[in-house]
């Protein structure tokens, strides 16, 4: 190796080390500060200077050093101001040449955010090697994009409950459709609750499409669909569930009594024809009930098809009526 | 393109010239279909095309030259409150408007050290002489260089100096933009000249904003 190791020494003014590394501090042998860079006075205050380090930091890791020596040894540093905002640094000791104590580099680490706004720091206090602006510049810019994100995921967020919106609705009557049904009916299974399921549907139906057309239909469906609202009670749930098959529900039912008086109000309501177009569509409904506490497990399979048997009860009965599913399994028909 | 530079533009007009001519733009150059109702995300990329035919259609709805609206584009990102955010970023760029001349060099880095998919032109900048410099933007969409032009003029305002820019046009791509030079694009060259860095107080700049808590 040419040249003799180890002779190589650095003289620097005070304010071109400073300039270097404004975040300097330097020990004295004795554990005094005896010097520190421009942006570290302005941090510490001048009081800190001649002062012991351990007065003015409170020293993180090493835990404790008995001389600014075994700074030197630790490899790296971790120390917090004793005062208020109590700025964490990190930082790494070297010794200096001739018995003259111990250089310490220090750095703000990920808290540098923190510092500069606790410190009123600008550009001017970090060295122009320091990637403390790009840090800063970054945490802006994804606090910016972030915020475009949630803009996006707000809008994403309502887009979505509206189109679930529009799929559980039946867009002729703005009831509920099979999926809407079949979501309010596992909801009310989950919760355990009693309820009652009444399954109705048109009788005559097939007539008024047939000789009025679809138009006429849909006119009754709609005037039905508002039969229906009218007729329940304010917690009710009214479904369409296929052409013109309809299913209500009752959450807290734990008899037939109110279902029996609901599907009164709508025969009654049905008595006086439904008009379109000045033609009368006269129709009826046959409807089919169950109570979920007939069942010891009620199941959303088992109660549609027992009130499907039911509404097909009624059907055989002459129409126009409820058929009621009691306990046993037996069906009892009556016309309300 | 993209998506936050289509935003950026929707919200421009929407923003200066209202709802109904941002809607009647996006209807014209068929926005609506290939986007729905809200227009353009932030976070997705875009064809090229749709930013094209939103910007002509904007043009001819709006009987405004190009060159002038691009302009208005980059005062726009400069001095709307709702993007407060992107001034700051590049008011990081430097102390005095000349230093954050320089820091331009950086931009296109820094966009990507942000947001890896935006990638902005590369920006050069000589200086010619005593307060006075070219911008040249390399092969870079047609018209960017009006949309700096506006940044300019408005972040001079910011920092408070008094600044004459002028966009020179476009020329054929300098030798070493050999990779972007297959876009079949062209460089754009603006002139700036410095004349008094401080002439008034400008804006207050804080490296950690306001909102931080």
């Amino acid at each position: 190796m040419d040249g003799p190791p180890h002779t190589l020494t650095f003289r620097l003014a005070p304010g071109a080390l400073g300039h270097l590394m404004p975040l300097y501090l330097w020990l004295a042998p004795d554990g005094l500060i005896r010097g520190a860079g421009p942006s570290l006075r302005k941090i510490m205050g001048e009081a800190a200077m001649g002062m012991r380090l351990d007065r003015v930091f409170d020293l993180r890791r090493p835990r404790r050093a008995e001389s600014p020596v075994e700074l030197t040894r630790a490899p790296a540093l971790r120390m917090n101001l004793r005062a208020p905002p109590h700025t964490a640094f990190r930082g790494v000791a070297v010794p200096l040449a001739g018995a003259e104590g111990v250089l310490v580099n220090l750095s703000f680490g990920h808290a540098v955010r923190e510092a500069v706004r606790d410190h009123a720091l600008s550009d001017t206090d970090f060295a122009a090697t320091d990637l403390a602006i790009e840090l800063l510049y970054l945490a802006e810019a994804k606090a910016a994009v972030m915020g475009e994100l949630a803009k996006t995921n707000a809008r994403l967020h309502g887009a979505k409950r509206n189109a679930e919106e529009l799929a559980l609705t039946d867009p002729l009557t703005g009831l509920r459709n099979r999926r809407g049904m079949d979501q309010a009916l596992s909801g009310l299974l989950a919760s355990r609750s009693d309820f009652a399921l009444l399954h109705l549907d048109l009788d005559h139906f097939k007539q008024v499409n047939d000789t009025l057309g679809h138009a006429a239909g849909d006119h009754v469906l709609t005037e039905f669909a508002q039969i229906l609202r009218e007729s329940v009670r304010g917690g009710d749930i009214v479904t369409r569930v296929g052409g013109d098959e309809f299913i209500l529900l009752f959450p807290g039912l734990i008899d037939y009594g109110p279902l029996q008086r609901v599907a009164g109000r709508i025969l009654d309501q049905l008595c006086a024809p439904i008009v379109f177009q000045d033609q009368p569509c006269a129709v009826g409904s046959s409807m089919g009930a169950v109570l979920s506490r007939n069942y010891p497990a009620p199941q959303a399979d088992r109660m549609l098809s027992d009130s499907d048997r039911a509404l097909y009860a009624s059907k055989a009965a002459g129409r126009g009526r409820l058929t009621l599913t009691e306990a046993c399994g037996t069906l009892e028909t009556i016309a309300p | 393109m993209h998506g936050l530079v289509n935003r950026a533009f929707q919200c421009f007009l929407s923003d200066t010239f209202g709802i109904a001519l941002w809607n009647a733009v996006a209807a014209d150059a068929g926005l609506a279909e290939a986007l729905g109702t809200d227009g353009f995300e932030a976070m997705s990329l875009y064809d090229d095309a749709l930013t094209e035919a939103m910007l002509t259609a904007a043009c001819i709805r709006l009987s405004r030259p190009r060159e002038s609206l691009l302009e208005d584009l980059g005062t726009y990102l400069i001095w709307n409150q709702s993007l407060q955010p992107l001034r700051r970023l590049l008011r990081f760029g430097g102390r005095s408007f000349t230093e954050f001349l320089f820091s331009l060099e950086d931009l296109r880095g820094r966009t990507r050290l942000a947001v890896a998919e935006l990638d902005l032109p590369e920006l050069e900048l000589e200086e010619t002489g005593e307060g006075l410099f070219t911008l040249r933007c390399r092969a870079c969409p047609p018209g960017f260089g009006h949309v700096m032009a506006g940044v300019l003029r408005a972040l001079a305002d910011d920092y408070g100096a008094l600044v004459v820019l002028d966009h020179l046009g476009a020329a054929p791509p300098a030798p070493n933009g050999a990779e972007r030079r297959l876009q079949g694009r062209n460089d754009e060259i603006l002139s700036i000249a410095v004349h008094d860095p401080d002439f008034h107080a400008g804006r207050r700049f804080d490296l950690v904003g306001s909102e931080m808590a």
